[in-house]
């Protein structure tokens, strides 16, 4: 048995779109590798399916990643809470990392919208491989956001 | 780590499924209406709607039984699960829908059960942290 955890009431709205950011970034980068994994595969429809996954890192991520980001920032000014704890530090260090891998795809993913029939190629995967890495980081994030190791 | 921070650690996890899902069906049915969007992404959609909502409702539920404080008639959970009810009806006709092997886009009313989907969905996520009539 526990007891529910009790939050400031004043931290919920900053909390919505912290978790409402989180769940999209790491919705839009799955859309992403199913996206790039099909066109890896070289069948028809490779440019749609290469400029999707470049579309949605371009206007699903990035903005889903400002949304998350900026939501830690308020709940963190609000209340003034210590950066000094692993499951904070796990936070800040997946979403700022994580920041570059995603800036790095996109400028890839734009790379490999530009090729056309020629295929995704290597540079295709390198995204495939980044965003999958990506979420697998956020899920190590949300771990820590659960479970708030000491 | 405790049985509480599994399941909520579960929960949460289910729920990013859930919305990834709802993203990929969104992509598809408001989307350019490609053949090979619908075919690359409406499996995948409908593989982690599913799996999502079943692991909302289950863990949500043995959360609600695990922490003192929270019961299953607190009026935040049962609106927690009416609201899952209706996406998920939402969700089990695309899904049905994609089962006899139509196109997304083709199916009647998609656009529109995708629009509860996400409602129903925003709702939850408003609800959870809200927690009203807790």
């Amino acid at each position: 048995m526990t007891f529910a955890a009790i939050r400031p009431d004043h931290w919920d709205f900053p909390l919505f779109l912290h978790v409402a950011g989180a769940m999209l970034l790491v919705g839009a980068l799955v859309v992403v590798v199913v996206t790039m994994a099909a066109a890896l595969r070289n069948g028809d429809g490779v440019e749609v399916l290469a400029q999707l996954a470049f579309r949605t890192l371009l206007i699903g991520v990035l903005p889903a990643y400002v949304l998350m980001r900026g939501g830690a920032e308020w709940i963190a000014s609000e209340e003034g809470v210590p950066d000094d704890l692993d499951w904070i530090g796990i936070g800040y260090g997946v979403a700022d990392g994580g920041l570059l891998l995603t800036l790095i795809a996109v400028v890839l993913a734009w790379r490999v919208s530009r090729r056309g029939a020629a295929g995704p190629g290597g540079i295709g995967r390198a995204v495939l491989v980044l965003a999958a890495l990506l979420i697998l980081a956020y899920g190590i994030a949300i771990w820590a956001m659960a479970t708030k190791p000491a | 780590m405790s049985l509480y921070e599994w399941l909520l650690f579960l929960h949460l996890l289910a729920a990013f499924l859930l919305v990834a899902g709802l993203v990929a069906y969104g992509v598809v049915v408001y989307g350019r209406g490609e053949a090979v969007v619908s075919r690359a992404l409406a499996p995948a959609a409908a593989a982690l709607w599913n799996a999502g909502g079943l692991g909302v409702i289950v863990f949500g539920v043995w959360l609600a039984l695990e922490v003192d404080g929270y019961a299953l008639w607190d009026g935040w959970i049962i609106a927690a699960i009416v609201l899952w009810f209706v996406g998920s009806g939402a969700g089990g006709r695309l899904g049905a829908g994609l089962r006899e092997g139509r196109r997304a886009q083709a199916i009647d009313g998609s656009r529109a059960l995708v629009a509860v989907m996400a409602l129903a969905t925003l709702l939850l996520l408003l609800d959870m942290i809200l927690k009203p009539w807790a």
